[in-house]
């Protein structure tokens, strides 16, 4: 059970403990059970990479891979994620050493304002080492959860190609 | 963040604890959370206690001996997650209509999260059931009306057997089950019982499951040798769109003549919608004859939409021709 009794629970919300691993660090949080993973990276943890675009599952912003898949972080709670181990996109490279994915988003102009790119990049690198990125038409039906309003389409679809031939399986971020 | 109430969490360590757990009024299970997360936010589910089933979880899909009906069916888990049955290769091999209609399904994130059960226990898209802003809704709020009836029309069901309510249910992998006769396997605190999946749902897209009911797996029987499926969904864009209509076709042939043919329909009606009248029309027709058709429309005779969703009759009797050809051509 939550921590506070359930009696009053609109006027005194009910909080709970949650251990976190992310990006290979240890967290623990007291959050409210219904903060979702993705205001948990993002207002208590104060990783911002992690973008919230429609907080329903439709555009992917907020795309980060949990014990090495991808998933929306927008639909799932951070309490149901205790002990997991959450990558976000802080997590993938780094300026200095960027992920292959990163690296070709730059290379192939493969974004405008910038916004759904962390997404793009979490989810791409999953699509990678699924095995998902083997031709255009199989990149833009595997990438169909990642939206971009700038619609930057051809040179995501084009980095990812890219990154996937440079780096067929990436076994460090594997799904 | 809109106007939602808090609610308690709790982890079942197993499946009595979370019997016990889902007996306190208003309790409902939490798996992926891909659809409960985002109605609870919005206010439109206010259940007190969320049980999560995560524990629960076994092997995704388990290949069962059904000595009764002949060759192995199998088991999907109600915690399997969408994309490791469509990634199961006995699935692929053996039910080509259920590992399509799930990768047709929502995004590859989606399908990490989302389960089997909680796919299948989804609640309507009608916009107006989720709508932030207060709209009258019958299932939101008894009394209130519906505003499709006077909105937009082309989710609404085309058979109408509620009178309040003319939502469809969004379940893509729902349509391939029913097809297939699968069952859902239900259990609670009184027993454990067995729904096809075909009744699992009311006319009004609402499952039939009780306070205190947890789903734990769904039964899935074997099919006759020479079996062959497939699924056709029609979308408003190429991928990640809920269906306009979608039809599961199964059919064994005999050279190009049909010896037997399944099909169910989706986003005709508040459940999956199966064409039994076409089915026995349907046997001893050659597959490309256009007698194919008027067999599939005998099943459409009954059908009664609302002005924006009559166009919907037509486009699901040409899926459902296109879906059958789809399986037949399949192997
Ligand atoms: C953007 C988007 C697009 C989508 N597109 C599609 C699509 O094209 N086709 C499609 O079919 N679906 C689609 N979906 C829906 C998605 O597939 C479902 O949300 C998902 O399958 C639900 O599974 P879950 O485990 O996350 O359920 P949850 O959200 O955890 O639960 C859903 C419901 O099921 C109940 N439940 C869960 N497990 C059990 C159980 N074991 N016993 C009893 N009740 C249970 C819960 O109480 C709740 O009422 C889409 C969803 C999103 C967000
Ligand atoms: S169709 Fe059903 S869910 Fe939609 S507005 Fe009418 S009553 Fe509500
Ligand atoms: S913010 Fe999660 S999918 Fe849009
Ligand atoms: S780069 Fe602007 S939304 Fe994709």
């Amino acid at each position: 059970m939550t921590e506070q009794a359930t009696e009053n629970r609109t006027a005194i919300p009910v909080t709970a403990r949650v251990s976190l691993r992310v990006n290979g660090v240890e967290h623990h949080l007291v959050v409210e059970p219904r903060m979702t993973l993705l205001d948990a990276l993002r207002e208590v943890i104060g990783l911002t990479g992690t973008k919230k675009g429609c907080d329903r599952g439709e555009c992917g912003a907020c795309t980060v891979h949990v014990d090495g898949r991808r998933v929306n972080a927008c639909l799932t709670l951070a309490v149901m994620q205790d002990g997991h181990d959450v990558t976000t996109v802080e997590g993938l490279g780094t300026p200095e050493n960027p992920h292959p994915v990163q690296r070709a988003f730059v290379a192939n102009d493969a974004l405008q304002c910038g916004f759904c790119t962390p997404g793009q990049v979490m989810a791409a690198a999953a699509c990678i080492a699924e095995g998902n990125a083997t031709a255009p038409h199989r990149i833009r039906e595997w990438m169909s959860g990642n939206l971009c309003r700038c619609a930057a389409y051809p040179q995501i679809i084009a980095a990812i190609q890219e990154a996937a031939q440079a780096d067929p399986v990436d076994p460090a971020h594997a799904r | 963040m809109p106007a939602d109430t808090g609610f308690d969490y709790v982890r079942a360590a197993d499946t009595a604890h979370a019997l016990t757990l889902l007996d306190t009024p208003g309790a409902k299970p939490i798996a992926g959370g891909t659809d409960l997360v985002t109605l609870l936010r919005s206010g439109v589910d206010r259940t007190p206690l969320l049980v999560d089933l995560a524990a629960l979880r076994g092997q995704a899909v388990r290949v069962e001996p059904r000595p009764p009906l002949g060759g192995p069916g199998i088991v999907l888990d109600a915690l399997a997650r969408m994309a490791d049955v469509a990634a199961d290769g006995w699935v692929r091999a053996t039910y080509p209509v259920i590992a399509q209609a799930l990768e047709l399904s929502a995004s590859p994130q989606v399908r990490n999260l989302g389960t089997v059960a909680g796919n299948l226990a989804q609640r309507t898209r009608c916009p107006y059931f989720r709508a932030e802003a207060p709209t009258p809704c019958a299932k939101r709020s008894p009394g209130s009306g519906c505003a499709a009836r006077r909105g937009v029309q082309r989710g609404t069901a085309v058979f109408t057997a509620d009178p309040d309510c003319v939502a469809t249910h969004p379940s893509d992998l729902a349509v391939a089950l029913a097809a297939l006769d699968a069952e859902v396997l239900v259990e609670s605190r009184a027993g454990e019982r067995t729904i096809p999946v075909t009744e699992f749902y009311r006319p009004d897209a609402e499952t039939v499951l009780r306070q205190g009911d947890l789903v734990t797996a769904v039964a899935v029987p074997p099919v006759a040798a020479g079996s062959r499926s497939a699924y056709l969904k029609v979308r408003e864009r190429a991928s990640f769109e809920f269906a306009l209509v979608s039809c599961a076709a199964e059919v064994v042939l005999d050279g190009c003549v049909i010896r037997s043919a399944r099909l169910a329909v989706g986003g005709v009606a508040g459940h999956p919608w199966r064409l039994t009248e076409a089915e026995s029309a349907l046997v001893g027709l050659e597959l490309g004859a256009p007698a194919v058709r008027s067999a599939i429309d005998t099943a459409f005779a009954a059908a009664d939409p609302l002005p924006g969703a009559v166009f919907k009759v037509e486009l699901a009797a040409r899926a459902a021709v296109r879906a059958l050809r789809a399986a037949g051509s399949h192997r």
